[in-house]
């Protein structure tokens, strides 16, 4: 049933098939976040409570929901490298956890910057907050985890098994705002008599999407290097080094 | 050879044997109580001895320098028997490794646990600790102890093969026993204001069930990448 | 749909809020420029390593073959 998707399991398959995806994702990428952004500081209605600070949810809000699933991408492609031992997977698990680290350090510092205006402080021990803080915290554990291991295979999958028990954090992290009582806003509603306006929302959504199909890009570029790096002795890599590695 | 030896024998075997080792090593059990002992003595010079503020932060103290010591403990859990082989042969045996590994943690937690939660009543006096919140000292002691051993010996499983994995381990640990922290010094909190706190208590006993029964899978799962 | 700020100025301004708003843009700019940034050179510097491993590979191998 799934032999036709074997092919792409060569690496080599994979490096030229991710090299055709990754302009159409940054094309796409850099259009949607361009719109999203304009449309969302110059066009949107400002907040009739918090007047134009809540500008910043164009980037805290699209960070904050990508940093989880792009955990949640990283333990999937961790499980799969684990369980099925396919390098690729394992390959791309490594990928995405410094780029998700650095959208998690965006949605803590931009979170934290609408905190002084809105709160009065930088930074509150709630629930939300530290749960993303822990988020950080274990992007940066699975890093170096992988690093730390002479022998990738074997940090593929000691980071992999640490990525996979980070899991429990993201419904915590989720739903932290309805179970507990926090300093932290709602979630956003998307329909009934709080929603937000359209004129908000759709940009929003724009952002949100953009910053998805940018970690996707982002991961792809990483993807193909990392395949180079542990493809060291292949032939094919080696021809490709020598092309384009000795200036 | 003993090839028939059931779950419950091989079980209390390897806690026999743990135990026994522990006892003629005995700075295993007293270095990581001295230490956390040392900690908790630390926080009045540094803070100010005053009752009042003192009281307020006792619970937070105690339960940090409680991580921070079953963390310092935690890293000889699987050494010595990653270094002298045996820890291949328990990989190599009949029985399951999640037994094996569950009754190492047990091994653990008895050693450095148990003595921690005894010591603790002490020092909670020494801090000034409300009386209302005692019991709810030992009892989060108690249910999150255990918590710390079994969530604890994922990270010493990973990093066992490695040179030097110190650092890095409490890297691996320490935002995993956050949840546990919260929730204990909540319901200490709670306690001493005489609110019921049954709710942090049932979370903790819901971490520890929830750790009881996945992370030996997941240690053994450490254990197989770590000695290959 | 139109802009909601009278000027250029008026933009910049955020209605007060101007250094908390481009505080947070800055900083999720920047850092998401220096990812990218990264991101983008660590291909050629893989390559450039493997490049230098096969000349130093080389290299060996004609110092022994000279030896003989």
């Amino acid at each position: 049933m799934w032999k036709w998707l074997h092919p792409y399991a060569e690496p080599q398959r994979a490096y030229q098939l991710a090299g055709k995806f990754i302009p159409w994702l940054s094309i796409l990428a850099t259009l949607m976040l361009l719109t999203g952004t304009i449309w969302g500081m110059v066009f949107s209605p400002t907040d009739y409570q918090q007047g134009d600070s809540y500008r910043i949810i164009f980037v805290h809000v699209p960070a904050a929901s990508m940093s989880m699933s792009a955990y949640i991408g990283m333990a999937i492609a961790a499980f799969i490298g684990l369980v099925w031992q396919i390098k690729l997977a394992d390959w791309m698990a490594a990928s995405i956890a410094p780029v998700g680290a650095v959208i998690t350090f965006i949605a803590l510092v931009t979170g934290s910057t609408w905190g002084k205006p809105m709160w009065g402080t930088w930074w509150v021990w709630d629930a939300r907050l530290t749960s993303e803080l822990v988020l950080l915290f274990l992007y940066l554990g699975v890093i170096s985890l992988y690093a730390s291991f002479e022998d990738k295979v074997l940090a593929a999958r000691a980071a992999g098994i640490l990525a996979i028990v980070g899991v429990i954090n993201i419904p915590i992290i989720k739903y932290s705002v309805d179970w507990w009582n926090s300093l932290h806003q709602g979630s956003i509603k998307m329909t009934g008599k709080t929603a937000m306006p359209p004129d908000m929302l759709v940009p929003l959504v724009i952002n949100i999407l953009g910053f998805g199909v940018m970690i996707a890009a982002l991961s792809l570029v990483r993807f193909r290097a990392e395949i180079l790096a542990r493809n060291g002795m292949r032939p094919w890599v080696r021809e490709l080094a020598q092309a384009e590695g000795v200036k | 050879m003993n090839r028939g030896i059931s779950y419950t024998q091989a079980f209390f075997t390897l806690l026999q044997r743990d135990l026994k080792i522990a006892v003629r090593h005995r700075g295993d059990i007293f270095n990581p109580l001295l230490f956390f002992i040392i900690v908790v003595t630390l926080f009045p010079l540094g803070i100010g001895s005053e009752a009042k503020i003192l009281s307020r932060v006792a619970p937070g103290i105690i339960w940090v320098a409680a991580l921070l010591a079953s963390m310092l403990s935690l890293e000889r859990l699987f050494k010595a028997d990653f270094v002298d082989g045996s820890l291949e042969q328990m990989l190599l045996s009949p029985q399951p490794l999640q037994l094996l590994v569950l009754s190492k943690v047990l091994a653990h937690w008895l050693l450095t646990g148990v003595p921690l939660i005894i010591v603790a009543p002490l020092l909670a006096v020494l801090l000034h600790m409300d009386s209302n919140a005692y019991p709810a000292l030992i009892e989060t002691l108690l249910l999150g102890t255990p918590v710390l051993s079994l969530l604890g010996a994922i990270g010493v499983a990973l990093t066992v093969g490695l040179r030097k994995g110190g650092v890095l381990l409490s890297l691996l640990i320490l935002p995993l026993y956050i949840p546990v922290l919260i929730f204990a010094t909540g319901a200490i909190e709670f306690a001493a204001t005489k609110q019921p706190y049954d709710g942090q208590l049932a979370i903790i006993a819901a971490l520890l069930v929830g750790s009881l029964v996945l992370a030996p899978f997941a240690i053994g799962a450490s254990l197989r990448v770590s000695t290959n | 749909m139109q802009a909601q700020f009278q000027s250029v100025a008026d933009f910049f301004h955020m209605g007060g809020y101007a250094f908390y708003v481009w505080l947070s843009y800055g900083i999720a700019y920047g850092s998401l420029g220096i990812l990218i940034g990264f991101c983008i050179t660590r291909k050629s510097r893989v390559l450039k390593e493997i490049a230098a491993k096969v000349q130093r590979e080389e290299r060996l191998a004609q110092h022994r073959s000279n030896k003989q």
